[in-house]
């Protein structure tokens, strides 16, 4: 199991999900990602994703105005 | 057994593209959905940048169609080669700089591209004859299926029984008989599908859903390669045509005025691309400086910066100046008067 974090900032959507939806590709079932996004919208549009290809989202939160969002690749 | 036949669908996130793939769904077919980011999408950026709109959902539409109809959406970043549809399209530009007929040729080669290294069998869109002046006529129906190489595995759901059969029809791996034959502007026919489809929430974009449709942006976009003195971009650009006021005062430069918060927050990313201005005593706009200057165009673009803050009545107004290493100098300047700004200068 591996672990992964990239940053989003400044990216707007879709470009968070692109990226997320990219990295996760090179991944394996099992290894997580978190990504750290500016745009507020990431809060709906990744979890979204997320559900729609089958991965689990494991937490988000907010920190000094950046969306955190961890992710389990299924 | 028969083999399982699969579709990919080009989901907007619009009513059109979600009651197609829900007519071929229905007809036993496996359907993933794929979605392509040009950098001029309308979907979100806006809602994301402009304070103004933080009460609206910031959903992407296409995600929302493909969670509804329980599909997988491969979203697709295609901003590098959406240049060359854009800067040079063999059909023209419509209304605005939006090359509608280069642009459905274009995403349908790349569905087809898509499809054919995932092993599926057609393509689905939601076109409907006569739906949109450009790329949506019955003359631009077999053009879009020929030049994009997609030929007869392009099936058209909603407007299927007003064209010659697919593969997919011939073939029998879908009934024609279940497809549907709506064409012209009005929105009934898809409004009662949706109906009975069940579908009681879906997006209902005004004016499209492409920023190049969008008359102010296109003219901001052509006074960018006039500038420039050629016919090219970044996102950057792109992001930055989609914010603030734009105003050239000569013809080497221009300020991008952020209208509000959000946007100012948004343009504050820039700081280290662009030469920015702030008013160092009154509330005002952030301002960010695209092109050379000269100390004496600094003067002027203060002055119009001064113009949109609380001190446009004062006498002098000082300005901050900051450049792309964060350096600042302080400048003195009078404010212009609102009527001063000639509305040339407005892009």
């Amino acid at each position: 199991m591996s672990h992964q974090e990239i940053s989003l900032r400044r990216l707007l959507c879709p470009l968070p999900v692109i990226r997320t939806q990219d990295t996760i590709k090179t991944l394996q079932s099992g290894d997580t990602l978190t990504v750290i996004c500016t745009d507020p919208g990431v809060m709906h549009d990744i979890p979204a994703w997320c559900r729609i290809n089958g991965h689990q989202v494991l937490n988000t939160r907010i920190e000094s105005g950046e969306y955190i969002i961890e992710i389990q690749v299924t | 057994m028969s083999q399982q036949r699969k579709a990919v669908a080009l989901i907007s996130g619009g009513l059109d593209s979600m009651l197609a793939t829900k007519a071929i769904m229905n007809q036993g077919i496996h359907v993933e959905g794929i979605n392509f980011f040009t950098g001029f999408c309308v979907e979100g950026h806006t809602h994301a940048i402009r304070k103004r709109d933080t009460d609206k959902v910031k959903r992407n539409n296409s995600l929302w169609v493909a969670e509804q109809l329980g599909i997988k959406l491969h979203i697709i970043d295609i901003i590098e080669e959406y240049k060359q549809v854009l800067i040079n399209p063999k059909h023209g530009y419509g209304a605005n700089m939006n090359p509608c007929l280069d642009c459905k040729i274009f995403m349908v080669n790349k569905a087809k591209q898509w499809m054919q290294e995932n092993g599926f069998d057609f393509i689905i869109t939601g076109e409907v004859i006569g739906q949109r002046p450009m790329s949506q006529r019955k003359y631009t129906m077999p053009v879009i299926a020929a030049e994009s190489g997609a030929d007869d595995r392009l099936l058209r759901p909603l407007c299927a029984q007003n064209l010659p059969a697919t593969l997919p029809e011939r073939e029998g791996w879908i009934d024609r008989n279940q497809l549907f034959g709506f064409s012209g502007r009005s929105r009934k026919p898809q409004m009662a599908l949706a109906k009975e489809f069940g579908f009681s929430d879906y997006a209902q974009p005004a004016g499209g859903c492409c920023f190049l449709t969008d008359e102010s942006y296109s003219l901001k976009l052509v006074d960018l390669w006039k500038a420039r003195g050629t016919r090219d971009y970044e996102l950057d650009d792109v992001m930055l045509l989609k914010v603030g006021r734009h105003i050239r005062p000569r013809p080497h430069f221009k300020l991008i005025v952020a209208r509000e918060d959000g946007e100012a927050q948004f343009m504050s990313g820039y700081k280290k691309e662009y030469v920015s201005m702030h008013c160092t005593h009154h509330r005002g706009p952030l301002v960010l400086l695209d092109g050379s200057l000269n100390a004496d165009d600094i003067a002027l673009a203060g002055r119009i910066l001064a113009r949109y803050g609380q001190g446009r009545d004062e006498a002098q107004v000082e300005v901050s100046v900051r450049d792309q290493q964060g350096v600042e100098q302080i400048i003195s300047v009078q404010p212009f008067k609102i009527d001063e700004i000639p509305e040339d200068w407005f892009i």
